[in-house]
């Protein structure tokens, strides 16, 4: 489904990412660890399309298709989704409002028609009961106010609703205590498909306790330095980052 | 000292008023006249025209506008609120009563031209008109020269009007620039409460000047919302004076929405002289092309215990250019005055243009006075977000707008012209976009 290879990146003039190559297929959930710093965020924001990294050498090619050709507005009705790690609170547009739109928007492009106000509500409201969402949260301004947990919650909600083919979760565990946490990660599981691929940027083990991947990399100074399965995550637990560095820092030397 | 000077434009304008006016209306054109050519059409070394000249409009020959004005009717029809409980529409500067509707008003309830309360027994119109304070308001002076006609409204004491009145000002060249100069004046009696839209509209393709003065008494406990509708052409020159006076206790709701004319000038001025007593004065504007729009507002805190909360937003495109002054003077004996006055613009080219001034005159010592000014462009974070979820990026910048604007959009309580201003706006701004 996702195929990158020799990917390069660079945020304002500063090269972060020196060589990406990765290959997820669909139905997997693929981990992305690191240390801060080590260009794990990057990795999601050059995914999703944001203009402020620049692709530098490489290529992405997303089902066929080369991703890098496409906005970040076309990438997301082709199916990808982000989950920001920090989401934007834009005061005055309705969470629920919003969400319609973008829903709307992906459909129109694969063909599908349109829902309506009665019918969508439908389907948000049964999506934010399961991520034990209260409804007014559907009525507020996307992300205004929300607490740290919230503005997750809500992110995994959006994704719940709009059902995308690969979805990147940017450091969803971060600012979560343990039973929400729990919550978003029975929302990602439940939307674990064999037509779906995940990739999961974290910083630390403790989410990939309930989302469980089927593959883990570790990156380290914006390259892959190890891939392995579950047990690798297990071994950063006990070891720390410390080892991964040094022994990615001489590889690359 | 500047010396008198005569615009022959503004005589012969004045003389096609005629010479049937009451001594009363006849002196105080008169004087207004004279006030007027003491000072002439201010320049821009003039404090409170610093940011916007008028000499277009000094410099346009205008002629007086005549009353019976072809496709003014279907000018009126077409902006009108269906669901209102009285229009009164204005053309070329006079009350057409035949243009005019009136649903079941409650008793006592007076939507009229303004010349025919001039000439009703019992009626305020004309004391309240004759006393309009010019001071300093060159265009207000130049309005009182030509007092003829307008509107009066009157809600009575205790009276709640649950669908609004609306006042629909039409002025429309023929082959020739005019002017017209409407006065409306509007009572809110004790413990009453209504809605009021006024809409400024026009058409043809010659320039025109519809210079108006609102006079505006809340009285006890009055609620009342004053929706300012500005919906001109693009050849437009759009001058109004709105003074509101409240009483203990009223609350005044200001939505002034401007979203026409090639320079707009607003000298609102609002008084709260009974304790008590609230004003919110909001408004949106767009000025996209050449165009200029200035916001002058002005927020007496006369007695204690008085609030205003003031927010002005702008949009600005193209080469367009806006003026925002707020002035609010608390006056010794005002304590506990909580005032909070904020103008923010958005900019969506770098041509685009905002003076923004803050006027803050205080003179007693327990007082709540905030302002705030923010100037930006559209938050490119907000932008990807929303296009990171497959909005297009005209999408996501609609939804931004449409979110800027609706702080004040919003709260007018008439949804059938909130859509209509809305579908205004975005017409507009497209229409500068897509260039």
């Amino acid at each position: 489904m996702l195929e990158i290879k020799g990917l390069t990146a660079k945020v304002e003039e500063k090269e972060i990412l020196h060589g990406i190559d990765l290959t997820v297929n669909a139905g997997e959930v693929h981990a992305i660890m690191g240390p801060n710093g080590s260009g794990k965020s990057t990795l999601a924001r050059v995914l999703a399309g944001h203009p402020g990294y620049e692709v530098t050498g490489g290529t992405i090619t997303y089902d066929g298709q080369d991703l890098l050709e496409l906005a970040a507005d076309e990438r997301a009705r082709k199916g990808v989704f982000m989950a920001f790690q920090y989401p934007v609170e834009i005061p005055g547009v309705n969470n629920a409002y919003f969400l319609k739109a973008a829903l709307n928007a992906t459909r129109k492009e694969q063909g599908l028609e349109e829902l309506d106000a009665i019918d969508f509500m439908t389907l948000v409201k049964g999506e934010a009961k399961r991520l034990q969402m209260d409804d007014s949260m559907l009525q507020r301004s996307v992300n205004e106010g929300f607490s740290g947990g919230e503005k997750k919650r809500n992110e995994i909600f959006h994704m719940a609703v709009l059902q995308p083919r690969l979805a990147v979760l940017d450091e969803t565990d971060s600012g979560l205590d343990i039973d929400a946490l729990r919550v978003v990660s029975e929302g990602v599981n439940a939307l674990r498909s064999p037509e779906r691929a995940f990739v999961v940027v974290t910083h630390y083990q403790r989410l990939l306790e309930y989302i469980v991947p089927d593959h883990v990399h570790v990156l380290s100074e914006g390259r892959i330095v190890r891939s392995g399965g579950r047990e690798l995550a297990l071994e950063l637990e006990d070891k720390g980052y410390g080892w991964i560095e040094s022994a990615g820092a001489g590889a690359r030397r | 000292m500047s010396a008198t000077q005569t615009i022959d434009w503004i005589r012969d304008g004045q003389r096609g008023l005629g010479t049937r006016a009451p001594a009363w209306l006849a002196d105080h054109r008169a004087r207004a006249l004279e006030a007027f050519e003491t000072i002439g059409f201010p320049t821009t070394r003039n404090e409170s025209y610093r940011f916007t000249s008028v000499a277009p409009i000094a410099g346009t020959a205008f002629d007086l506008a005549s009353p019976e004005a072809e496709g003014a009717a279907a000018i009126a029809a077409a902006n009108e609120i269906k669901d209102s409980a009285a229009t009164a529409v204005v053309v070329n500067g006079c009350f057409d009563e035949t243009l005019s509707a009136y649903g079941s008003l409650p008793l006592g309830v007076v939507v009229d031209g303004l010349a025919n309360a001039f000439d009703t027994d019992g009626s305020n119109a004309r004391d309240i008109a004759s006393q309009l304070d010019t001071d300093g308001l060159p265009f207000a002076m130049l309005n009182a020269a030509f007092l003829e006609d307008g509107i009066h409204i009157v809600v009575p004491e205790g009276a709640v009007l649950t669908s609004p009145l609306q006042v629909v000002v039409v002025t429309l060249p023929e082959d020739k620039a005019v002017m017209a100069h409407p006065r409306i004046v509007i009572e809110a009696g004790g413990q009453s409460q209504a809605t009021v839209v006024l809409s400024f509209v026009g058409g043809g393709g010659q320039p025109y000047l519809t210079n108006v003065v609102t006079q505006v008494r809340l009285g006890h406990g009055a609620v009342l919302e004053l929706v300012t509708d500005q919906r001109e052409t693009e050849q437009a020159f759009h001058t109004h004076h709105l003074h509101a006076y409240c009483e203990a206790g009223a609350i005044l709701h200001s939505r002034a929405v401007s979203l026409g004319g090639r320079l707009v000038r607003n000298d609102l001025a609002a008084v709260l002289d009974g304790e008590g007593a609230h004003a919110s004065i909001d408004g949106v504007y767009l000025a996209d092309g050449d165009e200029l729009v200035d916001n002058h507002t002005s927020i007496d805190h006369a007695v204690a215990h008085c609030t205003s909360h003031e927010l002005y937003k702008g949009i600005l495109a193209g080469k367009g250019r806006a003026v925002f002054n707020g002035r609010i003077l608390v006056r010794p004996d005002a304590q506990k005055t909580d005032a909070k006055q904020t103008n923010r613009a958005l900019l969506l080219s770098n041509d685009a243009t905002i003076n923004s001034n803050p006027q803050l005159e205080i003179f007693a010592d327990d007082v709540k006075c905030t302002h705030g000014a923010a100037v930006g462009q559209l938050d490119d974070e907000a932008l990807f977000y929303l296009q990171a979820r497959g909005l297009s990026p005209a999408q996501a910048r609609d939804m931004l707008l449409h979110a800027f604007a609706n702080e004040v959009l919003g709260e007018i309580s008439v949804p059938e012209l909130r859509i209509a201003l809305e579908h205004r706006l975005f017409s507009r701004i497209n229409r500068y976009l897509a260039e």
